[in-house]
């Protein structure tokens, strides 16, 4: 039994390894991803006009304004003088942001009470309005701090003293969300594509009679199918788990034994359902699609686009048995919350849950599709 | 002669700029009114040469015309092409596919319903008009894809194997086909992998390797062979032990089995094999017989290989047993309220060959899948060496070898992953699993492909690489799903020769095939036909009861096949 299931298992990685289609399933689609939302985002946010429509005047604005002139990011300051102009310079693509400055906001400052800057973006450019609003954050931080300093400004959770309003796009998403949820969705349509199209290539290459008239077990060509795209997940996530932190700054502050638990988990639920797909489909074309009729649902439910919190009710309950949506609470919590092992540990039983069924499942559907 | 319709001359073409070229300076002329065959076994560069006449390729060298312009000028609606696997939408019925192809070939719509009401009567599929394209018969198929090629009449009509996984009845009538529409003056070119089909041709150009061997009719090759061709009635038990001393001698350079009989070449005209050289029982008769096309082409290329087996030589011998090695008893398949394989009964004892033939969709691949486990019976049951088919599943995997129809390994693996792979799942570990690797890489010739991707090799030794991939762990009874469709006769003769060896070791061979040449190596045929089997026998049973039934005189086994299925219906319609 070993000796069949080790030969059955080489063999699945070498045709992997081997089959050039599957290759590039591997390796293109994490690749791409990984530079369209990491470098392609930050590409275009260098030299940033900005306006400034300060109708304080005081000390406090002008020390900001100054800091902001420094930034090496932001290219020409505009000054405007009107809502309405303000309006005109953004629909006119004259600048990328504005920023007001009520009136009394230095007299705020100097009074210790919160003091606001209003913040409008272009959403047209949402990609690089939202970092440009990182950076416009991360300024008025440094600021509140050294005024802080000398004028006692308390910032209210750290980022307060920025008011944002969104025009356009009101999204406020940025490079530590998307990458834990970017891990979570990748290594998701590489296991669920390496699955689907496992038995339906064997079924279109005339090996699947081969392996069926041979002595080995229903059990055992699973178990066999099942290593590679667990493999894959595993080396994926382990790349991402690499790059992410060091390449683009976000923090990896979690147990990584446990986040390695639950991704194996994760995987055997995904590889369920890839295993379902491709036992249904007796072509690779019909798995290709069949695995991208499951991963729409999968990514919409995930709570990556859009909170699970926001949907209806029904839905909500209907997310709970999508693996992905409870492994992307753990896949933010480990990078970003140093998420605690009873947190951790509470979002992958339903994950061991959801694997035990999908696997269930598709090792009868499988059974029962054999002939 | 006419002037040629069609014609290419010295044309090379090469796919990679390394390795033999796909055609290496071949000329060719396709008359008017002729049926022309283009003979050659797969890789032989057939498809490709058919593909430079529809104007699809542009040759390296050499020039391709049509109707005196070059081919990639040509009007297409000059040209009828239906290719190996012909585009049919399986999901639009017959009369929309015709409708399609009249649309894409801008067939006036006035000229349409007389058109389709030719077309469907002359393939006989009048009746399927509304039937899915996807839910006709392979031989049905193969008649649509021709009707779509002819929807508008063309000069010149090239079929890239048309007979390919057709049955005799299907291939026959489609045929009779194609010679009427050659009659009708237009110049047909018919490519082929069975020699059967080209001698019936006009003019043959025979391919081999991407080279030309022989252009002319196919008597003229034939011919060369007179009086050296002996049929040796050897009696059923020993053929297979006499065609191996046979094989063995020096002056006989071909040789295959005709049922109960040998059929021998020799290198010398007029020089019959002696009974002294043959060691068989004095007074056996020994007698000139016609030569054919393929007897001819073993000739150009050679002669048939030596009558031993090295792998029978090392194969262990399978232990007598009082039972039959393969039963099938009362062998019963329904999906839904069709029944696909109705009441099998059968049995094949140690060391024997049985062969099921039927037309496609008869019965017999199901009755096969039964038997090798696949499919499960829905009632009924059968034995495989000794183990129960329900009960003993496992066991009966464990101890049968398969080899499929088409080239069924992982063509992405090299050679040496794929043995390995095969030893690992028939339970071969260690030094039992290198010895057995080692001993059929010894065998079959395959170490300077042992890390090639097995998908690039030539087909000769992809086959080669099936048998051993199905034999490595010695099991007692192999199934072979017309194991050699498509290879040359030279790879086929050497594939029997190691079955035949086998055999005599002992092993057991359950075999389905639509060439009668393969049939003809069989102990006993099942002959399965709507569901049920309709006659069993020796090969020479079945010719004698289609000789009785039909009248014929000295049928051949696709004779005998045609007539068999031809009585069964007249039975059934007098039913």
């Amino acid at each position: 039994m070993w000796g069949r299931l080790q030969a059955m298992v080489v063999k699945e990685l070498w045709a992997i390894l081997r089959d050039p289609r599957a290759r590039i399933i591997l390796i293109v689609p994490p690749i791409v991803q990984l530079f369209v939302f990491g470098f392609a985002t930050t590409l275009e946010v260098k030299n940033f006009d900005v306006g400034i429509y300060d109708r304080d005047n005081g000390a406090a604005s002008q020390e900001f304004i100054q800091r902001l002139a420094g930034s090496p990011n932001v290219g020409r300051i505009v000054s405007v003088h009107s809502p309405a102009e303000a309006r005109e310079a953004i629909d006119g693509r004259a600048v990328i942001a504005v920023l007001t400055f009520e009136q009394g906001f230095s007299g705020n400052v100097a009074a210790h009470r919160p003091a606001v800057i209003g913040a409008l973006y272009d959403g047209r450019r949402s990609n690089a309005a939202q970092i440009v609003a990182g950076y416009l954050d991360r300024i008025v931080a440094d600021t509140g701090a050294s005024l802080a300093a000398t004028a006692h400004l308390q910032p209210q959770d750290g980022r307060s003293a920025l008011e944002v309003s969104h025009w356009f796009n009101p999204n406020l998403d940025y490079m530590w969300f998307t990458m834990p949820g970017l891990l979570v969705i990748i290594s998701m349509v590489s296991a669920l594509a390496v699955t689907a199209q496992t038995v339906s290539r064997e079924r279109e290459l005339g090996t699947f009679d081969q392996l069926m008239v041979s002595p080995l077990r229903v059990h055992e060509i699973l178990v066999g199918k099942m290593i590679p795209p667990l493999l894959v997940g595993i080396v994926n996530s382990t790349l991402y788990l690499i790059i992410i932190p060091n390449l683009f700054g976000v923090p990896l502050t979690g147990s990584l034994p446990l986040f390695y638990i639950a991704l194996i988990l994760y995987m055997c639920a995904l590889i369920g359902v890839g295993m379902l797909v491709s036992a249904l489909s007796m072509t690779q074309q019909q798995a290709f699609l069949g695995s991208f009729l499951v991963m729409v649902p999968l990514i919409l439910l995930s709570g990556y686009a859009s909170p699970v919190d926001n949907m209806p009710g029904w839905l909500q309950v209907v997310a709970e048995g999508n693996p992905a949506k409870h492994f992307l609470i753990i896949s933010e919590g480990v990078f970003l919350k140093a998420m605690p092992a009873v947190e951790i540990l509470a979002n992958t039983w339903p994950l061991a849950a959801i694997a035990a069924v999908t696997l269930t499942a598709s090792s009868l559907l499988f059974r029962s599709r054999m002939e | 002669m006419d002037a040629p319709l069609a014609c290419a001359r010295a044309v090379t073409k090469r796919f990679a700029a390394a390795g033999p070229p796909a055609l290496d300076a071949v000329d060719i002329e396709i008359a008017p009114g002729r049926m022309t065959g283009l003979v050659g076994p797969d890789g032989a560069g057939k498809t490709t040469l058919i593909r430079l006449l529809t104007g699809l390729l542009v040759p390296d060298r050499g020039t391709v015309e049509v109707g005196g312009v070059p081919a990639t000028a040509q009007d297409r609606s000059v040209i009828g092409y239906m290719p190996q696997r012909f585009g049919l939408y399986e999901d639009l019925s017959v009369i929309e596919n015709l409708s399609l192809y009249a649309d894409l070939r801008g067939l006036p719509p006035a000229e349409r319903p007389e058109n389709f009401r030719r077309l469907l009567g002359f393939t006989d599929l009048e009746r399927f008009r509304t039937r899915l394209a996807g839910r006709l018969s392979g031989g049905m198929k193969q008649k649509l894809g021709l009707a779509c090629a002819l929807v508008r009449t063309p000069k010149l009509l090239l079929l890239d194997e048309p007979g390919v996984g057709v049955d005799p009845i299907s291939r026959r009538e489609l045929w009779k086909m194609v010679r009427d529409l050659a009659g009708e003056g237009i110049g047909v070119l018919w490519s082929t992998a069975y020699l059967d089909e080209a001698e019936r041709c006009d003019t043959v150009f025979l391919l081999n390797g991407g080279r030309l061997l022989h252009a002319g009719p196919p008597a003229e090759l034939t011919q060369r062979m007179d009086g050296r061709v002996f049929r040796v009635y050897a009696g059923g038990t020993g053929r297979r032990e006499v065609l191996e001393r046979a094989l063995n001698l020096s002056e006989v350079s071909d040789g295959t089995i005709q049922g109960a009989s040998l059929r021998l070449v020799t290198r010398t005209q007029g020089a019959a094999p002696t009974v002294d050289a043959l060691q068989v029982p004095a007074g056996t008769r020994i007698a000139p017989t016609a030569p054919r096309f393929e007897d001819a082409f073993v000739d150009i290329l050679g002669g048939g290989p030596p009558g031993t087996s090295t792998l029978a030589q090392r194969y262990r011998t399978i232990p007598q047993s009082g039972e039959p090695a393969i039963i099938a008893s009362g062998l019963t398949r329904r999906f839904g309220d069709f029944t696909a394989a109705s009441n099998i009964s059968f049995s094949v004892g140690r060391g024997q060959i049985f062969g099921l033939l039927g037309p496609n969709g008869a019965g017999k691949s199901t009755t096969f899948k039964m038997l090798c486990g696949l499919l499960t019976p829905t009632s009924g049951n059968g034995q495989v060496a000794g183990f129960d088919l329900r009960s003993g599943r496992a066991e009966c995997r464990q101890s049968l070898g398969y080899m499929a129809q088409k080239f069924s390994l992982y063509g992405d693996l090299s050679v040496r992953q794929n043995l390995n792979f095969y030893a690992g799942i028939y339970g071969l570990a260690g030094g039992v699993q290198r010895e057995a690797i080692g001993r059929v890489v010894d065998i079959f010739h395959l170490q300077s492909y042992l890390d090639t991707n097995s998908g690039t090799m030539p087909l000769g030794f992809k086959q080669r690489l099936a048998l051993a991939c199905a034999v490595m762990h010695q099991p007692p009874v192999l199934f072979l799903d017309e194991p050699t469709s498509g290879v040359d006769p030279i790879v086929r003769r050497e594939f029997w020769t190691h079955i035949n060896g086998l055999v005599e070791r002992g092993v057991t061979v359950l075999v389905t095939t639509h060439f009668m040449d393969e049939a003809e190596y069989c102990d006993r045929i099942g002959l399965i036909y709507r569901a049920e089997q309709i006659a069993a026998g020796t090969p020479d049973e079945l010719k004698q009861a289609a000789a009785a039934q039909a009248g014929l005189k000295d049928p051949t086994l696709e004779d005998a096949f045609i007539a068999l299925i031809e009585e069964s219906d007249r039975k059934r319609e007098a039913a």
